[in-house]
């Protein structure tokens, strides 16, 4: 399995992405945005951090990063790609997922441990956590909250794409849970066909005892397993 | 050629909660401005290019905004000409 994480000028998250797909065994790699190719890979990751200083908007100049062009074109083949943070942002900018991050409603920069429910399993990068499971991972950002207008809302709810969803230690939704106003408590959303995921929460800071929780290995582990399966 | 200064403003669509707007509303009317109904945050871009008429100005700057400078999912945008004679430098 042969990872390629994704770094921008400003990225800062790439590292620990490396360590997260390496830990599941994976043969990880980084690509430079200026990286034209990106043949041999099964996955892609965009890693959090703030690409160009989110000049203009989050993620904006990033997306028209050379890279992105392959990026989008590997998406679109049905390659697994995993969008953190500003990955995540970028992403949106990017057209691969719909709607966009804009400030917290906070106004802060939220860093802290958060709680979503795991709501669809059957993305590659889910697919080993169960459906209403609750996991506990950190967020860092001043712009996760999720922006779209309410036909939007209904298509992804319909179709089942709000893959995490905010939620307090107990599962139930509110607007405590909520830390930064995303609509509709949106944490984590796939492309239609289900090979892309965004999401604000970092995983990859939650996959050791040590760091205050393992929840977030079952992203990596779906991955290995998913490409694993594949018979190509 | 001429030389044409584009102002373009980007702003928060309507109905879009916008935070910032709302932390500026907030100071103003603590300042004593409380008639102060509402306040919403853009930007503003400043934008020298050269093009044949004002017209082609015009489009080329909308059409950068359509690409990068705004975001279609929360924000609306405005172009016009503040200059089009000799090139201002700040």
């Amino acid at each position: 399995m042969r990872v390629g994480v994704v770094t921008f000028p400003g990225s800062n998250c790439d590292y620990d992405l490396y360590k997260a797909a390496q830990q599941i065994g994976a043969k990880v790699e980084f690509i430079w945005h200026r990286q034209k190719n990106l043949d041999g890979y099964d996955a892609l990751m965009l890693p959090g951090g703030f690409s160009y200083g989110d000049y203009l908007r989050a993620g904006a100049i990033a997306r028209i990063s050379p890279v992105m062009e392959d990026i989008i074109g590997f998406a679109e083949n049905g390659g697994p790609v995993l969008g953190i943070c500003n990955g995540f942002q970028i992403l949106c900018e990017a057209g691969l997922l719909p709607g966009s991050l804009v400030r917290n409603a906070s106004l802060r920069f939220e860093s802290k441990d958060i709680h979503v429910l795991v709501e669809q399993t059957d993305t590659p990068f889910t697919s080993e956590y169960q459906k209403g499971q609750i996991l506990r991972m950190p967020i860092a950002h001043g712009e996760g909250n999720y922006e779209a207008d309410d036909q939007l809302l209904e298509e992804l709810e319909a179709e089942g794409r709000v893959v995490f969803r905010y939620v307090s230690s107990d599962g139930e939704l509110s607007e405590e849970a909520n830390p930064n106003g995303s609509k509709n408590s949106i944490a984590g959303l796939s492309n239609k066909s289900g090979n892309v995921l965004g999401m604000m929460p970092h995983p990859e800071r939650a996959m050791e005892e040590i760091l205050g929780s393992i929840d977030g290995v079952g992203v990596f582990l779906s991955l290995a397993t998913n490409l694993s399966t594949v018979v190509l | 050629m001429n030389h044409f200064r584009m102002e373009i403003l980007v702003k928060p669509r309507p109905g879009l909660l916008d935070p910032q707007g709302k932390a500026i509303h907030h100071a103003l009317r603590s300042l004593g401005w409380s008639d102060t109904q509402d306040v919403r945050v853009g930007k503003a871009i400043y934008i020298d290019l050269e093009a044949e008429d004002s017209d082609t100005a015009l489009q080329t700057a909308q059409a950068m905004c359509r690409k990068i400078l705004a975001n279609p999912v929360t924000e609306d945008f405005e172009v016009s000409i503040v200059e089009n004679t000799e090139r201002i430098t700040a």
